[in-house]
């Protein structure tokens, strides 16, 4: 069977890509476009490392087929700093601790900026259950919800 | 609460504050590169067919069909691995010799677990390579499978190796069984300690089989060239072992083989074996071509190496006025497939908290056709000490004294004897205890249904062959290569030391992790050692560089080197002669380093001994809800001696993610097997880590009982916070239902279901 | 004379004597010495175990020294992390 011919908008540029029918986002992401960014921890939706937001909205890209996205809009971990300029909840995860090894990192930023685009003054009880689809192993949590906490606090002051 | 992220204090130095780590903007950005992430032009892509069944002869395995696919570039098997002699460590009571690795990384005989690696293809796709595993052939012989622990002990169990015969009884068995060892130790006389006990606590404990978790899947890369030299990226927690593991099972020397740690997503243990690299190996080396393997999260669960299940069974003694006098233990703890369980950390830490005159403590290591065991943070003393803190907590209980009181009554301290033999010097556990007091948490009141527990935990730390190396580059910025893969914080430590011992900014140090090529051998990141180790090697390297710039600043100004000295990035004349010589910075130096001799650089190789054990406290309040069975943790304070904590925020970080993971394995982990020996929750949906909403803020304690043999005082502290949760958890969960739990998990339906059996009984 | 103890097994080699005096001022010398007094547990101190010197733990060093008045306690070696401690081997041994 032909592949599909895709062509979509990533990190507000225009992408095309050809994919197979069972590849998902994420085998696009890093294994066709080379953006490696967002990570496979389960492949079945469950952990969270792959997040992505599609149309503005948070999805595992595991769980997302590659040939869906076309004329859709797609961000990525790599979309979140602007130019130089890191984001307030990159920034503030770096001076939290709020990584050990980093691997679930990009998708705690992923979905923290969603999280943080609906609710700019979320209580911890909030940002706990939001990020409950993102898996951590070393860090416990703690210094992740201080860092989304004080993010926020930082971006309402704009 | 110290500011977060501030680089250094009004030059009071780094060491101790919360500096931003050097690798820190490339993994907000997505930009830094796990195991997975590495790709090599004209890469093949391997996969392995693993047995679907728990025990089973093999019989035949056909190839051809695989082989000839399209796209298919080459296959494996056993045979294309030498059997390796029975290299038997002896003396290790946690061994593993090279005949079994090289049958657990792929089967030879006998496949003895589900998910044990019979085969592996290398193709030009991932689609190709799965389409090649289904035309491999493999005829078993199905046998009858064991993997409780209990079970494999019996008499008439099936047996797994008919070469294992029980070490450490006497007389040596004629038959072959599935106790691959027992040890013992001994201290004082238990007998007579019993005696004097006025209350004697006896109980049995069971515990499941948990995997590490760690997010990231093992990966490798491997590309050999024509010529048997081999590059290999993986992410691991000790290249260098991954280094000698690869050429003693591929017949290489080890300096053709040279391996990069990639960032690594996680370890704890559990990447401290080889299961991919060599299979990458042995594929690259037939498709001559790179080959990339990186495993599923279900190959994780299923071939890996998480820990052992166990029966616990514990009997101690006190006096009515609290003091142990008598201690005895009884662990059996699975090994998997291949012999080798931590049982004997086990037994060494099972009363290693506390001051006993009488201890008995007695291990057996178990086969049983469940995948071979890993080290799991702290390996072997979870388990065993939660049995005791268990019991510690009915005794408290049963002669009202506070959990607190009656540990600090028996608290190790510094000229215990330890009742695996040596005297310990300065301990931090008395401080780690009333921390735990002073605070807020402890004197909250609870409501219905509500408990509060305490435990504490023990672990020894160990430093190993470490190299790392300073370089002054020609502006001045220095480069420092640690041969220790970072798993958590690392390089932000060994930086702070670094830019402390040269008295130069922390921006201007750039660290990375050297490849095996570019350092000497350095032992794993495991055993809490790394910035322990790390930064004793950093010592040395300043050191170095510190010698050489006095040696040449003396000569420069002809001056004997007792005129000259190094403080706070200086080279200094003294006396008179400081009239006549502005002191010179490194950077100054650097610029004439070529004219003065050459570049400058320091390189620590060392054997770092002296590591200091870490003693911590747990306190926790928990709610259980009678209808669910559901626990929920209300709020955690952990208090833990880091000797000194080179880094605050990491070692909090330690502290924390120890604890939830330790939360995890008390309420909710567990390997579910069934009666076909086929895992059932191969996944993180049923295999179920705590998320974000279920658990509190950790609040960690930095207590500080400097390590007197390290120049900083640091203890390494990564293991020690998985030790205390279980025990603090069952403690709590008593105070809540008023039942004592000795089976883990305590999992909703088994706390339901004991609740149930509780309310019928009254 | 150095009191010296074995810890676990390791009186097992020695026909259950776990404790010894010994004149040695390092530990190579040591374990040279008590491989002479009982030959089987010679291999087993080359590979695998620590030693304790009054109260520190050392592993793997040959070198450390011995005071006279030194209490030594030999146990089999302690691993951290990592199940395979005893198994760096080069390869080819």
């Amino acid at each position: 069977m032909a592949k599909h011919h895709i062509e979509t908008t990533v990190n507000g540029d225009a992408v095309e890509f050809l994919c197979e029918t069972e590849d998902t986002l994420l085998d696009v992401l890093r294994d066709t476009l080379n953006m490696t960014g967002s990570k496979e921890g389960c492949a079945s939706g469950d952990c969270g490392a792959c997040s992505v937001t599609l149309d503005g909205r948070l999805v595992c890209s595991c769980l997302v087929l590659g040939c869906e996205v076309g004329g859709r809009r797609i961000e990525t971990i790599e979309g979140l700093a602007q130019g130089e300029q890191l984001h307030p909840l990159q920034q503030k995860f770096l001076e939290h601790a709020a990584l050990q090894c980093g691997i679930c990192t990009p998708g705690f930023l992923v979905a923290s900026k969603a999280l943080l685009e609906r609710s700019p003054d979320p209580s911890e009880h909030e940002i706990r259950f939001w990020l409950a689809g993102n898996l951590c192993r070393c860090t416990g949590y703690d210094k992740i919800v201080s860092a989304v906490k004080d993010a926020a606090a930082t971006m309402r002051k704009g | 609460m110290a500011e977060n992220g501030t680089n250094g204090t009004n030059g009071q130095g780094y060491v101790g504050t919360r500096t931003i780590r050097p690798d820190g903007v490339d993994k907000v950005t997505g930009r830094a590169r796990f195991g997975a992430d590495f790709n090599l032009a004209g890469q093949l892509i391997g996969k392995v067919l693993r047995s679907p069944h728990a025990h089973a002869r093999i019989v035949s395995i056909d190839t051809s069909k695989a082989e000839a696919l399209p796209g298919v570039k080459a296959v494996i098997t056993r045979d294309d691995f030498a059997d390796q002699s029975s290299e038997f460590i002896p003396a290790g009571e946690m061994m593993m010799n090279y005949k079994d690795v090289v049958r657990n990384v792929m089967a030879r005989e006998k496949v003895l677990y589900e998910g044990h690696a019979v085969a592996a293809v290398a193709a030009t796709s991932t689609a190709i390579a799965r389409r090649a595993l289904k035309l491999i052939d493999v005829k078993y012989e199905v046998l009858p499978h064991v993997i409780d622990v209990v079970d494999a002990m019996k008499p008439g169990a099936p047996v797994l190796h008919d070469d294992l015969f029980t070490a450490g009884v006497e007389p040596k068995p004629d038959k072959p069984s599935n106790v691959a060892k027992r040890i013992e130790i001994n201290l004082g006389d238990i007998e007579a300690g019993f005696k004097k006990a006025d209350i004697v606590i006896e109980r049995e404990f069971k515990t499941a089989p948990v995997h590490q978790g760690y997010i990231e899947p093992h990966a490798a890369l491997a590309s050999v060239s024509e010529d048997g030299a081999t590059e290999l990226w993986c992410c691991t927690q000790g290249h260098f072992i991954v280094r000698a593991h690869c050429a003693r099972l591929l017949g290489l020397d080890i300096g053709k083989i040279r391996v990069t740690a990639t960032e690594i997503g996680g370890g704890f243990g559990g990447k401290t074996v080889v299961y991919l690299e060599p299979l990458a190996i042995a594929l690259s080396r037939k498709a001559k071509r790179p080959v990339k393997m990186v495993m599923s999260r279900e190959e994780v669960f299923k071939a890996s190496g998480p820990t052992s299940g166990a029966v616990v069974k514990v009997k101690m003694g006190a006096t009515k006025d609290g003091k142990f006098v008598a201690g005895f233990a009884e662990l059996k703890y699975q090994a998997g497939a291949f012999q080798g369980s931590p049982v004997q950390p086990g037994v060494f830490c099972a009363y290693a908290p506390y001051d006993m005159e009488n201890v008995k403590v007695i291990g057996y290591d178990v086969v049983s056709n469940r995948p071979k065991v890993a080290a799991y943070r702290a390996p072997g003393a979870p388990i065993s000490e939660f049995a005791v803190e268990s019991v510690v907590d009915e005794i408290a209980k049963k002669l009202g004294i506070d959990g607190i009181q009656l540990r600090m009554m028996n608290a190790a301290r510094e000229g215990t004897k330890a009742a695996y033999g040596p005297k310990f010097g300065p301990l931090g556990l008395e401080e780690t205890l009333n921390s735990i007091k002073k605070t807020e948490h402890w004197n909250t009141p609870l409501r219905k249904w509500q408990g509060r527990g305490v435990a504490s935990g023990f672990w020894f730390n160990i430093g190993g062959e470490t190299c790392a190396s300073l370089t002054v580059n020609e502006d001045g910025t220095v480069s420092l290569m640690a041969g220790t893969p970072d798993i958590g914080g690392l390089r932000a430590a060994l930086t702070n030391v670094a830019a402390d011992e040269l008295g130069i900014p922390y921006e201007k140090v750039r660290p990375i992790i050297g490849d095996t090529g570019s350092l000497g051998f350095t032992f794993l990141t495991g055993g809490s050692r790394s910035a322990f180790s790390g930064s004793m090697a950093i010592v040395e390297a300043a050191k170095q560089i510190k010698t050489e710039l006095c040696a040449r600043a003396a000569k420069l100004w002809e001056l004997k080197p007792d005129q000259v000295e190094f403080s706070k990035g200086y080279v200094k004349a003294l006396g008179a002669a400081a009239e006549k010589f502005k002191p010179m910075s490194i950077a100054d130096f650097a610029k004439i380093a070529g004219k003065t001799g050459g570049p400058i650089g320091g390189y620590g190789r060392i054997n770092a001994q002296g590591a200091g054990p870490s003693l911590g406290t747990h306190l926790v309040d928990l709610e259980v809800d009678p209808e669910t069975g559901r626990v929920t943790i209300l709020r955690y304070t952990v208090a833990q001696d880091a000797g000194k904590a080179l880094h605050p925020a990491y070692v909090e970080g330690q502290f924390q993610g120890g604890a939830v993971q330790g939360i995890g394995w008390a309420l909710n982990e567990e390997y579910i097997y069934g009666d076909d020996g086929k895992l059932q929750n191969a996944g993180f949906l049923d295999y179920r880590m705590p998320v974000a909403s279920d658990v509190p803020m950790i609040d960690a304690i930095l207590v500080e009982v400097a390590n007197p043999k390290h120049p900083y005082g640091v203890r390494g502290v990564g293991e020690t916070p998985i030790v205390p949760p279980l025990g603090a958890i069952a403690n709590a969960m008593e105070q809540a239902t008023g039942i004592r739990f000795t089976e883990l998990p305590m999992s909703p339906p088994r706390v339901l279901k004991a609740l149930k059996e509780k309310a019928a009984k009254s | 004379m150095a009191r010296v103890v074995l810890i676990g097994n390791l009186a097992q080699l020695t026909g259950g004597v776990a404790e010894f005096n010994v004149s040695a001022t390092s530990v190579k010398q040591l374990f040279d010495r008590l491989a002479e007094l009982h030959p089987q547990l010679g291999p087993h101190l080359q590979e695998g175990v620590a030693v304790a010197i009054d109260g520190q733990i050392y592993q793997e060093t040959l070198l450390e020294p011995i005071r006279p008045d030194s209490e030594v306690y030999i146990l089999p070696q302690i691993a951290g992390g990592s199940a395979d401690r005893a198994l760096r081997i080069p390869a080819g041994r």
